[in-house]
């Protein structure tokens, strides 16, 4: 036998490791960069960091050939051809920086309006939303009214948190774990990293999702429900326990509304509002004295079950109105079998499967706590059933209310914020009263008066004009959805090109590409932004975009402004934004530039920062008329938002030297966050770990770390008044009503306790004739567009079929390789079809966005995703078939204005298979050329 | 003609849990990402931003639906990579000795400066588990990281292959399959770890976990369970009766009263 080998072992890994954030996905994951030669050699998870201790997904280490796309765009650029063509040519940041100036500052002087600025997947909204309220716009947002808002609002008015950045299922504890909907896309380590564990401890995992791929793929039990039903199941599930009274009656009364006297006065102006003492504070009924309290009076004890009787009317506690709703037959079991698709029985077993993990496998854990009213508390009570949600059942015109059914599951269970269930992340809990209100005054060359967005809490707080017509481009917060606490970033393009409510100057975008797979009507949307009127000007007068990569959207801009890679750049993710934080540490966390770009491009808040100062705005600009801040990084160490807090809480200066949370600007404060491997955390103390919006000892730490100024005890509110004050009005009340042909629609949908209703665009369209659901699901391994230039990942997901359940491939007689032409009510796409039969009966879907358009993304125009990849987005119009009342309407949720994706329905054929996947959008040219033929990426020696 | 070693000292591979595997790629990647970068020569891409991109990977995740008869189908993730068989036959193939399977741990390898390129190797590994690189024409296979397993530059804790590092799911594990109190060793025990097509003879070492039994008939729990839901009232007045002398019930409950 020949010898072996002599092998070196220990080969040298690098010649230095350099730590930041990856972006890669949204998920914020902590990175070692392993640098040769001050090149990128390997990418590896930072075992230190809260988020995803060492782990790894492929989309993050792939960031290596991120860096090096060619797709990358190289220098800034103005537009020489038509719009959407793609021609180009390259000029100086200076001529660029004139050119946005000369247009920016008229608008800025005579109608700040005429500007919208949304920005996409944006992490710098704190900054971005600063500079848009210092230009004196109403018309800024980023994603989330296209994204998620649904489960955001839903869990902000319900319990002061959601889902991903805003709480976590305890997966040290938790017994069962219930995941409803899509949810591969958002927290992806994290969620990964906690079924793992759960798994090795033999704690069950239930799916709820019409396709079981992904996390679906390991549940113990899937329940393949029929899309749009998902709120119908959980008001099943909230009914089953009602009835056998499997609730945790004590938290109920204790920590939530439901022990809150309601005005049930029907000649009352605040009917259905809470009953207030002379303070404003809701009042309960106190057992100790049978008498009417405060609900957070000292000593306190609510009763769920007494009512007051004043003035001949009985005014009950909440909790009576949700048992009238919850126990409603049309909730039972057997009556919602036939439209979830799942059968009664396996609805009981599922609630009773709750109801024994939460009451019978309780957990106790001996940590005592003071609750707010005083009341010290031996242990600490956990219900070990916890839950997790995001897209999927929120991208529905019914998702706020289903989202709402969601969180009252949980909280009649007391499955939140105590052990085993879910935990918020700091600085949440953070009720709908501590965020600001929408803000939305113009003023011709001044500020806006406050933030663009928030939360309302009643008719007062929308942004309408006097004569009820829209403040927004977007129509966000309008009776048409008045609780658009994201904006809707999807009807940006449509109500401008519409000129409704008005026409705007220029449109300014960032890192969205609204020209294709972030719109819906994809074809629609290239044609009004390159529509022109019968002056033969553009009917959207101008168009500029930031992007770092030559995504679909870089043809339809005037002017291209070229980002970094998030390798090259500064970037925090603040506590005042969207911050890092897990449940038993609060954390945020920067981005740095490990490699400098080799390209004569910039981070595009480090532009704003120089745009701001040549527009003057308020916040840009020193007392001298002088730029503020030089870039980014000199923002993010010097901006002061209110004293003592800044972008970033970590090394602060204090009075004694270095402070937390609270304290001046630190000059040394980014070399810290460096050397501590990009990122900064305190952990939450143990005695404030759970019952956080209740419990005394997170109230103090909260204040101390400069989450609130102070303190600010709260229950949780399946009772929603904000709701109740929009039908209030709907019924006639008060000075702001909607007008006539919203009435109706406020007062089904904005109920202050969770209901279900059908999609709305099933009432307008035939749902027998299209009676297939479509919709897409999210690769692990791909981010939105972003993956496909990425020449390791688009090995992974490079195709995208549309998948189709045995009942219908055999309906159609589809073999392998065969096609099908897929019809909505608005628009056709003809596809590549794949049977899966892992799939709800009545439910086709497809990746999301694989498909790309010819000559974007510097791929050939022979790839794949050109020619057989394909979007659904060209199927979902972003208004609804058209009614007799010739209005309108948007394909929304009524309450949020979250675009509703997923009602989607088709029918389907079996056609010849063409040439390419229908519609074929003519290619455009590419800015950057095109990739290499081969390539062997060893950076090293 | 090579031969095998009689017996090696370690036997080092890795047990994927096929319970937990997501199908997420992170391990394809992380591993594409390492070896791309350390051992032997790059692995290269063909097309790589064209109509038929290719490339050379160590380790990639495969998913195969099942139709169980009276349950809903299932969708099972199961990532491959080199076995390191005890009888492997990719080495005894080989013409010039470069492939081999090391004494001390076992790991089969491939010398690169011996590789003629000529593939046999591929063609006699029942798993397809090796991949010819199209640009150095040298036949590449999982390492098991022997690069970093035993990386005195690397801390401790990351002396492990670069896919068992980032799988965020916890699905694989890497250790020594010789020693019987290992992890490797033990998880395979407990929970019936499995050879992959062991009628080959091939004698791999790295084991599957197969996944937990889904969707099981959970008709006969129902009377399991009743208690849980036996309905308290059927009309929303009895259930505030009941809410009642469920709340005096309650510990340390002193009587509401009526105001």
């Amino acid at each position: 036998m020949k010898d072996q080998p002599d092998l070196n072992l220990s080969p040298e890994v690098s010649d230095e490791i350099r730590k930041t954030t990856c972006y890669m996905c949204a998920c914020r994951c902590g990175i070692n960069v392993h640098m040769k030669d001050g090149k990128v050699a390997y990418i590896e998870g930072n075992k230190d960091h809260p988020v995803n201790q060492g782990v790894l997904c492929a989309k993050g280490s792939a960031g290596i050939m991120q860096v090096n796309a060619p797709s990358r765009l190289k220098a800034p650029m103005k537009r020489v051809g038509p719009r959407g063509s793609g021609e180009f040519e390259e000029i100086s940041w200076e001529e660029a920086l004139t050119i946005a100036t000369d247009w920016l500052a008229p608008v800025r002087k005579e109608d700040p309006s005429k500007l919208a600025f949304f920005t996409g997947r944006d992490q710098s909204q704190s900054f971005t939303s600063l500079w848009a309220q210092g230009f004196g716009t109403p018309n800024y947002a980023a994603h989330g009214g296209f994204c998620s808002v649904n489960m955001a609002a839903a869990g902000i008015y319900t319990m002061g948190g959601a889902f991903w950045e805003f709480g976590q299922p305890d997966w040290d504890h938790t017994k069962m774990f219930v995941l409803f909907g899509v949810a591969e896309d958002h927290d992806s380590n994290p969620i990964k990293m906690g079924i793992g564990k759960i798994k090795e401890r033999g704690a069950r995992m239930v799916g709820v999702n019409p396709i079981r791929t992904g996390y679906n793929a390991v549940a113990d039990d899937w329940f393949g429900i029929t899309p749009g039903t998902d709120g119908l199941l959980i008001m099943a599930l909230i009914h089953e326990l009602f009835k056998a009274g499997k609730l945790d009656l004590d938290y109920l009364a204790r920590f939530t509304n439901a022990s809150c006297i309601v005005n049930e006065d029907p000649s009352s102006d605040e009917n259905g509002l809470l009953l207030r003492d002379d303070e404003g504070q809701p009042q309960v009924i106190d057992k100790n004295t049978g008498h009417l309290a405060p609900w957070n009076g000292q000593g306190v004890e609510p009763d769920l079950a007494s009512t007051h009787r004043a003035a001949g009317v009985t005014h009950r506690p909440v909790f009576h109105l949700m048992a009238d709703r919850f126990l409603d037959p049309k909730y039972a079991p057997d009556e919602v079998a036939e439209a979830t698709g799942i059968s009664a029985d396996r609805i009981k077993q599922l609630a009773a499967d709750m109801a024994h993990v939460a009451f019978d496998e309780a957990i106790e854990l001996d940590r005592p706590w003071t609750d707010f009213r005083g009341k010290k508390h031996a242990k600490m009570i956990g219900r070990p059933v916890s839950m997790h949600s995001m897209r999927g059942i929120s991208a529905h015109s019914n998702g706020f209310q289903t989202c709402r059914a969601l969180h009252t599951l949980q909280i009649i269970l007391g499955a939140v914020e105590t052990p085993g269930g879910m935990r918020f992340k700091p600085p949440y809990p953070k009720p709908a009263t501590a965020h600001p209100k929408p803000h939305g005054k113009v003023t011709p060359g001044g500020a806006l008066n406050g933030p663009h967005l928030g939360y309302p809490h009643g008719p007062e707080d929308l942004m309408l004009k006097e004569d009820g017509s829209a403040i927004r481009i977007d129509k966000a917060f309008t009776w048409e959805n008045p609780l658009s606490a994201h904006g809707m970033m999807h009807m940006v393009i449509s109500n401008a090109h519409a000129g409704d409510p008005y026409k705007i100057d220029t449109l300014f975008m960032y890192m969205a590409n609204m020209s294709w797979n972030s719109s819906m009507n994809s074809t629609g949307v290239m044609e009004m932004l390159t529509d022109t009127d019968e002056d033969g000007e553009y009917v959207i007068p101008r168009i500029i975009y930031s992007d770092a990569y030559s995504s679909e959207m870089v043809a339809f801009a005037d002017l291209i402004l070229p980002d970094t890679t998030y390798l090259e750049r500064h970037d925090c993710i603040s506590l005042l934004d969207r911050p890092i934080c897990e449940a038993d540490a609060v954390a945020d966390a920067i981005r740095w530039p490990v490699v400098e770009p080799d390209r004569d491009v910039r981070g595009f808040q480090s532009v704003l920062c120089e745009l701001g100062a040549r527009l003057n705005l308020p916040g840009f600009v020193n007392e001298d008329g002088s730029q503020k801040y030089e870039d980014y990084a000199d923002y993010i160490t010097n901006h002061i938002r209110r004293p003592g807090i800044g972008p970033l809480a970590g090394w602060r200066m204090g009075e004694d030297g270095l402070s937390d949370g609270r304290g001046d600007p630190n000059e040394g404060q980014l070399d810290s966050y460096i050397k501590n491997g990009g990122f900064w955390h305190s952990e939450v103390p143990k005695e404030a770990s759970y019952y956080k919006p209740f419990n005394a000892a997170y109230q103090k730490w909260a204040v101390e770390m400069g989450f609130f100024d102070s303190e600010q005890p709260y229950i949780f509110t399946p009772y929603v008044e904000p709701l109740r004050r929009m039908q209030l009005a709907a019924e006639g009340h008060g000075r702001v009503q909607p007008p006539d042909h919203l009435r109706q629609q406020v007062k089904d949908t904005m109920d202050p306790l969770p209901i279900w209703y059908a999609p709305l665009s099933d009432e307008r369209i035939d749902t027998s004739e299209f009676n297939v659901h479509a919709l897409t699901q999210r690769p692990m391994a791909m981010y939105h567009s972003w993956g496909s230039q990425n020449a390791w990942l688009r090995q992974l997901h490079g195709r995208n079929p549309l998948y189709v359940p045995t009942k219908i491939w055999e309906q159609h007689s589809f073999e392998e390789g065969s096609w099908a032409k897929v019809t909505s009510p608005s628009g056709v796409i003809v596809v590549p079809v794949m049977h899966m039969a892992a799939l709800n009966e009545n439910t086709v879907w497809t990746w999301n966005a694989i498909g790309k358009r010819k000559g974007a993304w510097a791929l050939d125009e022979k790839a794949p995703e050109a020619t057989e990849g394909f979007l659904l987005n060209h199927l979902i119009h972003e208004l609804l078939p058209e009614q007799a009342d010739g209005m309108r309407w948007s394909n929304s949720d009524p309450v949020t204005g979250q675009a509703a994706w997923f009602d989607l329905r088709v029918k389907i054929e079996k056609v010849a298979a063409p040439t390419e996947a229908q519609p074929a959008t003519p290619a455009q040219k590419s800015p950057v050329g095109k990739g290499p033929n081969s390539q062997a990426w060893k950076v090293g020696k | 003609m090579t031969t095998l070693p009689t017996s090696t000292t370690k036997k080092l591979g890795l047990v994927i849990d096929l319970d937990t595997c997501v199908g997420c790629h992170a391990c394809v990647i992380s591993c594409k990402g390492w070896n791309t970068e350390n051992y032997g020569a790059p692995l290269s891409d063909q097309d790589p931003y064209g109509e038929n991109p290719t490339g050379t990977f160590l380790n990639r995740v495969h998913s195969y639906e099942i139709q169980p008869k009276e349950a809903p189908a299932q969708l099972i993730h199961f990532p491959k990579s080199c076995l390191h068989c005890e009888d492997a036959p990719c080495v005894t193939v080989c013409p010039t000795g470069a492939s081999y399977k090391r004494v001390e741990d076992g790991i089969v390898l491939v010398n690169e400066q011996d590789c003629i390129g000529c593939g046999l190797c591929a063609w006699a590994c029942p798993y397809g588990a090796r991949e010819m690189d199209q640009e150095e024409k040298v036949m590449k296979k999982c390492t098991l990281c022997v690069d970093r397993i035993y990386n005195e530059n690397l801390p401790e804790e990351d002396r492990e292959p670069a896919c068992v590092r980032t799988c965020p799911a916890g699905a694989r594990h890497f250790g020594d399959f010789a020693d019987p109190e290992s992890n490797v060793s033990r998880l395979t025990a407990e929970r019936g770890g499995m050879d992959l097509m062991p009628e080959m003879g091939t004698k791999p070492v790295n084991k599957y976990l197969p996944p937990r039994p889904k969707d099981r008939d959970r008709s006969e729990d129902v009377d399991i369970l009743a208690p849980f839901l036996e309905p308290v009232a059927t009309e929303t007045t009895g259930f505030l009766g009941w809410l009642d002398k469920a709340l005096d019930a309650m510990p340390g409950s002193s009587k509401g009263g009526k105001n």
